[in-house]
């Protein structure tokens, strides 16, 4: 029998995203350099760091978009190997691009229905046949749909297509996309990109919102969004973890100002 | 149901249309008695040139399918035909079975060969899946002469009429069996497209990455779309066996397939009813040709020809004043008809695009 402390690691309530000593290198430049953080299900996770940092290589080798040189992701105890980025989704992870990525040929919800192709069940064959199976798998999907677009307070826009639509309701509408089929970790590229500081706030709001629901990992520039809603921030620069901890902690670390503002001029000299 | 029962007609008719099954079957028995009454009331010529749009617009309805919803091109539609026809047909000729079992024989061939096809076709894009079908329409040609024994070279396989039941004329039956066929393949195309799979083919087709993020595996719907494409050409080309009660190469050039695309450009990419307005127009537009050339000259060279440039000419002036097809721009109009009573049913209209310019949607986002 194991100890209860051993169980409790084991638990999906721990670090149910792990990333491990991933290193990324295009060609012989090294863009992740042993980067490890853990995300767990139910915070609101951030990873900022100055531009080339390498945030976007994080989301995207999560995303298996790139593949690690050498490390591991380890998704709830099992290491995602070779996973194609569309079989992410049905592990329980759903995306938000850097920018919007709605479908211009689609209506609102029914992009948002997309996102439930998770949780569809409907068969080729019941399609082509149009069985009630299929028809009545269509009405629970774009229910649900028109509840998530409700959540984000954009229902109003179901039936209208993208393209004709403010860009920050469709950034709700990717976001309502991304949370319909109940994912258990949201990862989200630079949410705050193209919002107002208005609907910034907002958009923390609803970060907060989903705490406890599931997961939550941001990649994100924008200061104000993270130091907000974030239970723990990890800090890259030149693809190297710099700092680690909650909002507090990070802002109180030299080392993050450092990467930020640049060194100061003693230190500079000092190194030169 | 219940709630139906309270809803005024307008209101129950979109009740209806939550059963996509039911209300693409009430459609297809208006149009089947519609249909039946038409083709009892002309001519048996008329009859023929029924099946032949029959046939033309269930090939077309599936390209339209594949180019318009998943936003893939076929250059090789009539090799996808062909495939049928002659599947049909040497089951036909070797055995001795109810209609119905050659032809399904003929559509599972061309579904096997399509899903065959699109496997390649998730790697190319644009003028690169141009090439390769292109290439399978070429190949539909030289292979009947290159296996004579199997499929009797440049002669082909002479194929039998149906037998129809006591009193009925082996045209008008066979108007029957293709416009069967044509309202069956609409019903399950229609099915298909408020599915979520036609949701998922238009996904794939506008946002590669966006779709995968919502976990659809771009490449299954891709070849999914071929199979089925394919598979519904496969039907048209039974129905064409028994039409033209021969199959050789010559049936199935690489102008076929030309038409076919000329079809569904001119009737609207993705639409159904513009699949039908193809097939009009690719059996009426030749015979009125034809009748206006013949006036001027009686060489055939120069027929054929003028034939040719007034198809070409066609399909220009609707490009150019009708991007989306002539389905897209009637109900353009009737949209443009509606806005003033409510704005939110606006859809913008995509016209054709095939994407030419970009081989790959993915390289973009994925740079550090």
């Amino acid at each position: 029998m194991p100890p209860p402390e051993a169980k409790r690691a084991v638990n999906r309530s721990a670090a149910s995203l792990e990333v491990d000593a991933v290193t990324v290198s295009f060609g012989g430049l090294s863009v992740l350099d042993e980067v490890s953080f853990s995300a767990s299900s139910g915070e609101v996770l951030g990873v900022i760091g100055p531009n080339g940092a390498g945030k976007t290589t994080v989301f995207n080798v999560v995303c298996g978009f790139v593949r690690p040189s050498s490390g591991r992701i380890v998704w709830r105890g099992r290491e995602l190997r070779h996973q194609r980025p569309y079989q992410l989704a049905h592990l329980g992870i759903a995306r938000t691009l850097q920018g919007v990525g709605l479908i211009a040929g689609l209506s609102a919800v029914e992009n948002v229905m997309v996102g439930a192709e998770p949780i569809a069940r409907t068969g080729v064959l019941s399609g082509l046949l149009g069985l009630p199976r299929s028809a009545g798998e269509e009405r629970r999907l774009r229910a649900r749909s028109l509840e998530a677009l409700e959540r984000l307070g954009v229902a109003e826009f179901a039936e209208q297509h993208p393209r004709a639509l403010p860009y920050p309701v469709q950034k709700k509408i990717a976001i309502a996309r991304a949370l319909v089929a109940g994912p258990e970790l949201v990862l989200m590229d630079e949410p705050a990109s193209g919002l107002s500081s208005g609907e910034i706030a907002e958009l923390g709001r609803l970060l907060t919102s989903l705490r406890g629901e599931m997961g939550v990992l941001i990649v994100e520039h924008n200061m104000d969004l993270v130091m907000a809603t974030c239970d723990r921030i990890v800090v890259l620069d030149f693809g190297k973890v710099i700092a680690a901890g909650t909002p507090a902690e990070v802002q109180a670390n030299p080392a993050v100002t450092e990467a930020y503002l640049g060194a100061s001029v003693e230190s500079e000299s000092a190194g030169a | 149901m219940s709630r139906a029962d309270r809803l005024p007609g307008a209101e129950r008719l979109k009740g209806l249309q939550g059963q996509p099954l039911a209300w693409h079957i009430a459609l297809g028995i208006v149009a089947a008695a519609v249909l039946y009454l038409v083709t009892s009331s002309v001519s048996l010529y008329d009859n023929t040139i029924i099946s032949e749009i029959a046939w033309y617009a269930i090939a077309i309805a599936g390209l339209s399918v594949l180019t318009g919803v998943s936003g893939q091109i076929s250059l090789g539609h009539g090799a996808f035909m062909a495939v049928g026809a002659y599947g049909a047909g040497l089951m036909m000729e070797h055995f001795r079975l109810p209609l119905i079992v050659p032809i399904l024989v003929g559509i599972a061939v061309a579904t096997v060969l399509g899903a065959v096809v699109g496997l390649p076709a998730t790697r190319l894009r644009g003028p690169y899946l141009a090439g390769v079908t292109l290439a399978l329409a070429l190949a539909a040609q030289d292979l009947p002469t290159k296996f004579s024994s199997l499929f009797n070279g440049d002669t082909g396989i002479i194929v039998n009429q149906a037998t129809p039941p006591g009193g009925v004329n082996p045209e008008r039956w066979l108007a029957w069996i293709s416009l069967f066929g044509a309202i069956v393949t609409m019903i399950v195309l229609a099915n298909f497209m408020k599915s979520r799979y036609g949701r998922a083919l238009k996904a794939v087709r506008d946002d590669d990455i966006a779709a995968q993020a919502s976990g659809l595996n771009p490449n299954r719907m891709r070849v999914l779309a071929f199979a089925l494409a394919a598979g519904t050409a496969g039907l048209s080309g039974g129905l064409f066996a028994l039409w033209s009660g021969i199959v050789n190469p010559n049936s199935f050039s690489l102008f076929l397939s030309i038409q076919l695309l000329a079809g569904m450009v001119i009737g609207g990419a993705g639409s159904l009813v513009g699949a039908w307005w193809g097939a009009l127009a690719l059996v009426y537009v030749p015979q009125w040709t034809n009748s206006v050339t013949s006036h001027f000259s009686s060489v055939s060279a120069i027929t054929a020809n003028v034939q040719g440039a007034i198809f070409g000419l066609l399909i220009i002036v609707v490009m150019m004043a009708a991007p989306t097809g002539i389905q897209g721009w009637l109900s353009g109009g009737y949209r443009r008809l509606r806005r003033g009573r409510s704005r939110t049913e606006l859809e913008p209209v995509l016209p054709l695009d095939l994407d030419l310019s970009s081989t790959s949607t993915a390289p973009e986002r994925t740079r550090p």
